[in-house]
């Protein structure tokens, strides 16, 4: 056994995390940062911490992950950090030659209190950053909230710095996402062009973590979000955005600094949380559904129908972050699965109201736990104690499945033993149909390797 | 660029490369950096400049202390909980990331390698300090899973706020009855992962090597094997050959290990180093206390683990055993000989460039030269001079620092433990012209003006590779995608990418077939489109 310690006796626990459903803020700030074109994510603190999450993220997309660090040794640890961060943006520049420099701070730099911003107007005052090159920065401690709080918080940090209000209002909607893949923003994007709105989706990764092989290494991919685009941000109508923990700040921001008002949907996954999303384009793009998002929704629908018998009462374990986990929890229910456990590190008293509303009322043995020590080992315990059909989760929970024997469906961050995970969407009704296809492939390929010969069938 | 000059020992001429790297740089950058990129001479050794800090924005390969000490050198050991104590993310990124296989007999024995273990610290602990909770998770560990050890691993804030790491251990020692050890591997004690193995080092030595004071003799050749960390099942490989033998093998530092046997290991009649960086300390102290001698040993190559195998016979001088051995080699090399005869003549004459680790870049021109696989460039991520070098240059090393922050422990004879008959065999031996305690370093063994560069930048990878065109880069996974994005196959020495055993015989067969694959594929060449070089089409065909 894997994980042959783990039994369904549970033990109290008040200080001991055992198998996290969650990391920390700074590698949430890179990942939003590689959303930005022509941005240079910059960790401040030790070297490890960059180099960690740098490893973390290309392991996940299997594309190249550029970012720099202020690495500090006992020295800056003791006197401070900013002669680190004022010679690390001078050579950043001189070397590295991006437009934007995305800094974000470690638990290393807040616990001895460095200001970012006190020294980035230094570095500005001091010449270290060129004319129209841009530092933007997000504190982002890692002993509070996680990698989604990270991502949420530079989100926010590139908000106060490049939109404008020129008080001209431009025939755009912006579209601020939680922590999605590249895949998924490219879906996105997809929609709202059938849609025919002209929209700005901030951050977006696509064409950036899942660039093209050329022959040629871009240190800044082609994708991202732009400078000109973030700017008009200010001007756009309004904003729409998606998933509450990973974008409602960002959207505050702007609304505060530009006066865009904003509207708060889940993250477009399944059929119910896609259906919010078109209505919301339908709503502030003012457009109608055009027929092709009829069409692929109708497939959705059929394809629902036709797994139906096999998914329906089937318990499900899921664990990951919030923003993912509530739309999930609703598709879920909506095709007739029980998630009877759901966990996530991810700390926010906002989450089980969420969950609960997803869940309405359908599954009432459903347990939920997130925040400190909510973790997979609890998950876990949870499963010995009763079992379940099926586990969706990063990578991690291959251990838990192999284990109890459990069909496994990979979703969410990281997954760092697939490839090609990263170039299909699981948003939109398309999206919905690919986690449909791969939750009905697992449970399938359990029956068909462990049911009795006599009961091994061809048609299905 | 234009094609390189050729040399006459048909390496390219590099000269310019040095002048043009350091253009970029800001003047003070490009003047530190010129002294870790030097062209070798292996017959005059020139000067390196090595583990020294990395200048801030200059974007390095390079980990921390913590990454080091927990992830490298405690990470492979299963009987142990290793808690992390810190906020959750040193945790979560070390946690089953670095391919150390284990194997234990069966589930009774304790695995807690596939957990991780963190005091998930929150902005409260770091205010009001974090030892209650730390004492509390360590409780909460000892209940739930009554372990043989904990260990405590600390994160960037702890030296800060003034958690006291081992004030917190030994209460809890006392508690519990257990041995729990705490290491002081904040991320910025040291300029890379190298300080972390010291610190791990030192403390194994200190708090777990002889606690178990039993005089132990299980067989008649024990060792140890150190700087091996089974990364995809090297240590495995090696130890069926010492099986086969007759060694018996205490304990590995720390590939597949058990804190249990680190116990007891100042039984063993040598201690074998791999990964020299890494390990060094442990060996060191070793001999100094108990007079156990050690010797440099590499397995990555079919001739360099049949050299390091005769080795290790020669010093037993035991009949049985050197027969053993011989029969062993002539046995393995056979099958090596049928696949290196095979692929060789599709491989030869290919260039590589290797930068990784503190062992890893020179261990692999081994198998590279049986593979007449030519190195243009190699140099290590967190190596030393001594690594570079060879151990000849420690006395002038100059001590900064960043080093003098690294504790040194004193260590002295134990009258009782010390083995002087190990040591009079070393003397015997050492008559023979048989080597103990040094290692050559990777300069010596490359050719003369072959690139070394240390702690290589991202900035230096590219125009490395633009200006060289090499047919395959060795890295980490850091670089992979980077480097294949260019068009370049490209190989982690780190992590194998996910294949291996790499070590022993078995290994050099496995590193020759994946050569095969990865230097006689077509696909690099299928990168531009076939229609990229064709005019474009300006009209069009209607047929009727």
């Amino acid at each position: 056994m894997l994980l042959r310690h783990t039994t369904a006796k549970e033990y109290k626990r008040e200080a001991l995390t055992i198998n996290p459903a969650k990391t920390c803020q700074p590698i949430g700030a890179m990942y939003a940062a590689l959303g930005v074109h022509g941005c240079l994510p910059h960790s401040h603190g030790s070297q490890g911490c960059c180099s960690y999450h740098r490893s973390t993220l290309t392991r996940h997309y299997k594309e190249p992950v550029m970012a720099a660090t202020s690495s500090f040794t006992e020295g800056a640890s003791v006197f401070g950090g900013q002669a680190n961060l004022l010679s690390g943006l001078d050579n950043i520049f001189n070397v590295y030659e991006p437009d934007i420099v995305a800094v974000h701070s470690t638990c290393l730099s807040e616990t001895i209190g460095d200001d970012l911003g006190q020294i980035v107007s230094n570095a500005r005052d001091k010449g270290k950053v060129p004319e129209a090159k841009h530092v933007v920065y997000a504190s982002t401690p890692s002993y509070v909230g996680s990698h989604v709080t990270g991502y949420a918080n530079m989100l926010k940090g590139i908000m106060n710095y490049f939109p404008e209000n020129t008080g001209k209002k431009i025939d755009q909607l912006n579209i601020i996402s939680g922590w999605i893949e590249p895949s998924d923003m490219r879906e996105v994007k997809r929609l709202a062009d059938l849609m025919g709105i002209n929209t700005v989706l901030f951050p977006d990764t696509s064409g950036v973590l899942d660039a093209p092989m050329t022959g040629k290494a871009k240190m800044y991919p082609d994708g991202g979000t732009t400078i000109p685009e973030m700017i008009s941000m200010g001007d756009s109508l309004h904003t729409i955005a998606l998933g509450e923990m990973g974008s409602r700040d960002a959207a505050t921001e702007l609304d505060n600094k530009c006066k865009v008002k904003f509207s708060m949907r889940e993250l477009p996954i399944g059929l119910r949380a896609t259906d919010r999303f078109i209505k919301a384009l339908r709503r502030y793009g003012k457009v109608s559904v055009p027929e092709e998002i009829d069409n692929e929704r109708g497939q959705l629908i059929d394809a629902i129908t036709d797994m139906h018998q096999y998914f329906y009462g089937k318990r499900v374990a899921l664990f990951g972050d919030p923003d993912q986990l509530v739309p999930l929890t609703q598709f879920l229910t909506d095709i007739g699965m029980k998630p009877v456990y759901i966990v996530s590190g991810t700390p926010g008293k906002i989450v089980k109201p969420l969950i609960d509303k997803a869940l309405d009322g359908r599954v009432p043995e459903a347990k939920f736990m997130n925040g400190e020590r909510a973790d997979m080992f609890q998950l876990h315990q949870w499963i010995k104690q009763e079992p379940v059909d099926l586990l969706i989760g990063n990578t991690y929970g291959k251990y838990i499945a192999r284990d109890e024997g459990i069909p496994f469906v990979r979703h969410g961050f990281p997954i760092l033993d697939r490839i090609g995970h990263s170039y299909f969407p699981s948003v939109g009704y398309m999206g919905g149909l690919r986690l449909l296809e791969k939750m009905l492939d697992v449970l399938m390929d359990k029956y068909d390797a462990t049911c009795s010969e006599s009961k091994f069938e061809l048609v299905m | 660029m234009e094609e390189k000059k050729i040399l006459k020992n048909k390496m390219p001429d590099v000269s310019e490369f040095k002048e043009e790297i350091l253009k970029k740089y800001p003047v003070k950058v490009a003047k530190k950096r010129a002294k870790a990129i030097v062209l070798n001479d292996p017959d005059a050794v020139p000067e390196i400049q090595a583990n020294v800090r990395t200048v801030p924005g200059i974007i390095t390969q390079r980990g921390c202390t913590y990454a080091g000490c927990k992830g490298v050198i405690l990470g492979p050991t299963r009987d142990v909980i290793n808690i992390t104590h810190g906020p959750i993310g040193c945790g979560f990124y070390s946690w089953l990331t670095r391919r150390n296989q284990t194997e234990t007999k069966n589930d009774d024995e304790a695995n807690f390698m596939t957990y991780c273990f963190s005091t998930d610290m929150q902005d409260s602990n770091v205010v009001f300090g974090g030892e209650q909770k730390l004492a509390q998770a360590i409780r909460e560990a000892y209940e739930m899973f009554k372990p043989h050890s904990i260990s405590v691993f600390s994160t960037c804030p702890i030296g800060l706020i003034g958690d006291d790491v081992h004030a917190v251990s030994r209460d809890m020692k006392k508690e519990l009855g257990i041995n729990v050890f705490g290491f002081s591997c904040e991320g910025y004690r040291g300029v890379s992962q190298s300080a972390g193995h010291h610190i791990a080092n030192n403390k194994i030595f200190t708090d777990v090597i002889g606690i178990d004071q039993e005089q132990k003799r299980v067989g008649k050749h024990q060792v140890n094997l150190m700087g091996e960390y089974n990364i995809g099942g090297d240590s495995f490989v090696i130890e069926n050959y010492f099986k086969e033998m007759g060694i018996d093998l205490l304990a590995t530092f720390s590939g597949n290990s058990t804190i249990e046997s680190y116990e007891s290991a100042q039984n063993a009649d040598v201690n074998m180093v791999m990964c020299h960086r890494s390990i060094n300390y442990i060996a060191e102290m070793m001999e100094k206390k108990y007079g156990i001698p050690w010797f440099k040993i590499n397995f990555i190559g079919a001739n360099a683990t049949a050299k390091s195998l005769r080795k290790l016979a020669e010093y037993f001088d035991d009949k049985e055993l050197i027969e053993a051995t011989e029969k062993l080699i002539k046995r393995e090399m056979a099958q090596v000989k049928e696949v290196y005869d095979r692929i060789r003549p599709k491989v030869e004459g290919k260039r590589a460039m290797m930068f990784v680790g503190g062992s890893r870049a020179h261990h692999y021109q081994e198998l590279f030269n049986e593979l007449g696989i030519e190195t243009l460039s190699a140099g290590y991520e967190f190596g030393h001079r001594d690594d570079y070098e060879g151990r000849r240059v420690i006395p002038s090393i100059k001590i900064d620092a960043d080093t003098r922050n690294i504790e040194d422990i004193t260590v002295s004879k134990s009258d009782e433990e010390f083995k002087p008959q190990l040591q009079m065999r070393k003397e015997e031996l050492v008559a023979k012209g048989f080597s103990f305690e040094n290692y050559e370093g990777m300069m010596p063994e490359m050719k003369k003006n072959a690139l070394v560069i240390d702690d290589i930048s991202h900035w230096e990878t590219e125009k490395l590779i633009e200006m060289l065109k090499p047919d395959l880069f060795c890295a980490g996974i850091k670089e992979k995608y980077v480097v294949q994005k260019m068009g370049v196959p490209m190989k982690q020495l780190h992590s194998y990418d996910y294949g291996g055993p790499y070590a022993g015989f078995e290994g050099a067969i496995n590193f020759a077939l994946e050569m095969e694959r990865m230097l006689t594929t077509n696909i690099w060449k299928m990168i531009d489109a076939p229609w990229k070089n064709e005019p474009s089409i300006m009209g069009s065909m209607v047929y009727q």
